[in-house]
């Protein structure tokens, strides 16, 4: 019911145009484009947080602006651009803020999510430290664990790896992975061209809010979009998976 | 942990509840009560004194944790951001329908005073509004109605109603009876459900607004129940007891560290703290040997309040170095 996400002729202000995509459950699908392409509109609108002017937004067939917001929640986990953590919480309760749209977290289900969710981003030694003692990674699992916990079908990301350095950023990008791999939607938005080309099943590359190319990464990037899109010269080097970008 | 807090802050109250009515100018031998008219000092003017301080402490207490927790903001107080001042111009104007009809009217205009600046400070800073807009625009609605009060005390009838306006804005809780309590429970209460009920959206604001509404949180729905709710205590407690600052800024700081920090769980804990600090508080004011009377309730507690404040904003910039 929940398979698809997708929009249709999917336009906002002047940010999109005329954006029509469908979306698949089990994959992991990066948006790329140059800053101002509308990327992290474009995930908000597909997270239901943004409304269109024009065109639809579509969730398991229906039409998101019908979906209930209690029930979009439970269905799509959304994790903002530089997340902000109010209060200093334990990794704990930060985490269990993921069973709000459940209205569970003391439940046994809404307990099963959480420990699920704690164990799956390792973050067991860390249940009770308050977030402001977590390094930069371990802040960025326990985010991600307060994502997970909801157990959505859906998880948005927009730019996940800002921030962390090389490693971290590799782990997160394999967890995201095994969340595909488990079956659930990933959407991230990316920076960094060599990630999406590596980690990504489908890249979707947007350029002034329109639809620059779509399709596996090795298509969807190939020079001469980079070229196009970017206005620079590029070519990639390596192995399948291990990719990298040389400017010239 | 949050369970054993509200425990102990109950145990506490239910100790300083008999205490407090046996202080003050004249003491009361609670075995032997050699004061004449003891009874009559207990039941009609201690009674529902310490039944108000209760209240008003309560009520103001949960205003100021919802307040922080809705604008992700540990500085965050209802007299601070414009509403306690926005009630107080509404009662004040009310007295200008004259006193004796202001005695039915007082409460009511307080009530439209409070849900006014909190509207007001909505409409300004808006759903997106960050932080900074919200306490400029708050700021501005606080001078704003301060001036107009000033103006409407400048401007008052007769000489006996300025005084009267004057005195009345300090913040008291003396010479006040069953009636008023009888004003001010049903408000309070109703505002205290209120913002309990919106503890789960603000849970989810801990994250920021646009996570917040991943989790399904409706902004627009939080905003009207903060009015209500804020409006319905601030209001109450205005109108039955004047300007008392600086509760909702202490309260929910004192106790935010004995509790997992959530916005929802600093809530009852709030509650009972606040109605303790106002009991206490007013109980010292009783107590205090001042010629001329006693020390009003309202300034003691911005004389405790104001460095207070400034011991927080230290600590602050602790921090950020």
């Amino acid at each position: 019911m929940t398979a698809t996400l997708g929009c249709v002729a999917l336009s906002l202000a002047d940010r999109l145009t005329d954006l029509t995509l469908s979306l698949h459950e089990g994959e992991v699908t990066a948006i790329c484009g140059p800053n101002g392409a509308g990327k992290s509109t474009l995930l908000s609108c597909l997270g239901g947080l943004v409304a269109a002017d024009g065109g639809l937004v579509t969730l398991g067939g229906r039409l998101m602006r019908n979906v209930p917001a209690q029930e979009r929640a439970q269905c799509i986990g959304y994790l903002p651009q530089s997340p902000e953590i109010a209060w200093d919480v334990s990794v704990e309760v930060l985490v269990s803020l993921g069973r709000l749209p459940w209205g569970d977290a003391g439940a046994q289900a809404g307990r099963d999510a959480i420990e699920e969710a704690i164990a799956a981003m390792d973050l067991g030694a860390l249940r009770n430290r308050r977030v402001s003692r977590l390094s930069g990674g371990e802040r960025a699992r326990a985010l991600m664990a307060r994502v997970l916990a909801t157990r959505p079908a859906w998880l948005l990301a927009d730019e996940p790896l800002a921030n962390l350095d090389l490693r971290h950023a590799i782990a997160l990008m394999r967890r995201f992975r095994e969340q595909g791999c488990q079956g659930r939607g990933v959407v991230l938005v990316l920076h960094d061209l060599a990630t999406a080309m590596n980690f990504a099943d489908r890249v979707i590359v947007l350029d002034q809010g329109r639809l620059a190319a779509d399709g596996e990464p090795a298509h969807a990037l190939r020079s001469e979009v980079i070229e196009q899109v970017w206005r620079c010269k590029a070519g990639w080097l390596g192995e399948r998976g291990m990719r990298a970008l040389s400017l010239g | 942990m949050n369970r054993r807090l509200i425990l102990i802050l109950v145990a506490a109250l239910v100790v300083a509840v008999p205490l407090s009515l046996l202080a003050g100018q004249v003491w009361i031998d609670p075995i032997a009560p050699t004061t004449r008219n003891a009874a009559l000092i207990l039941f009609e003017l201690r009674l529902p004194r310490a039944a108000l301080a209760l209240v008003i402490g309560a009520g103001l207490g949960v205003s100021g944790a919802a307040m922080q927790g809705y604008l992700r903001n540990p500085l965050a107080d209802p007299g601070l951001f414009g509403i306690a001042p926005g009630a107080a111009l509404g009662a004040v104007l009310s007295f200008w329908t004259g006193y004796a009809a202001s005695v039915w009217l007082l409460p009511v205009f307080a009530l439209v005073g409070a849900g006014g600046a909190m509207a007001l400070l909505a409409l300004i800073a808006g759903r997106e509004g960050g932080v900074a807009l919200f306490t400029m625009a708050g700021l501005m609605i606080a001078s704003l109605a301060g001036a107009l009060t000033s103006l409407a005390i400048s401007l008052s009838p007769t000489p006996f109603a300025m005084s009267e306006i004057v005195t009345w804005l300090m913040g008291a809780l003396a010479d006040r009876s069953w009636r008023e309590v009888g004003i001010a429970a049903p408000l309070t209460l109703a505002g205290v459900g209120v913002l309990m009920s919106a503890g789960r959206g603000l849970d989810a604001l801990t994250l920021g607004e646009a996570a917040a509404r991943s989790l399904g949180l409706e902004p627009g729905r939080l905003q009207a129940r903060m009015i209500v709710g804020v409006g319905l205590a601030v209001g109450a407690a205005v109108a039955v007891a004047g300007v008392i600052g600086f509760v909702g800024l202490m309260v929910p700081h004192l106790v935010r560290p004995l509790t997992d920090r959530r916005p929802s769980s600093l809530m009852a804990p709030s509650a009972l703290a606040g109605a303790l600090l106002l009991l206490v508080a007013d109980c010292l004011c009783r107590m205090l040997p001042l010629s001329g009377g006693e020390l009003r309730l309202g300034i003691a507690l911005s004389l405790l309040g104001a460095p207070f404040f400034l011991k927080l904003l230290l600590d602050m910039r602790r921090g950020l170095a």
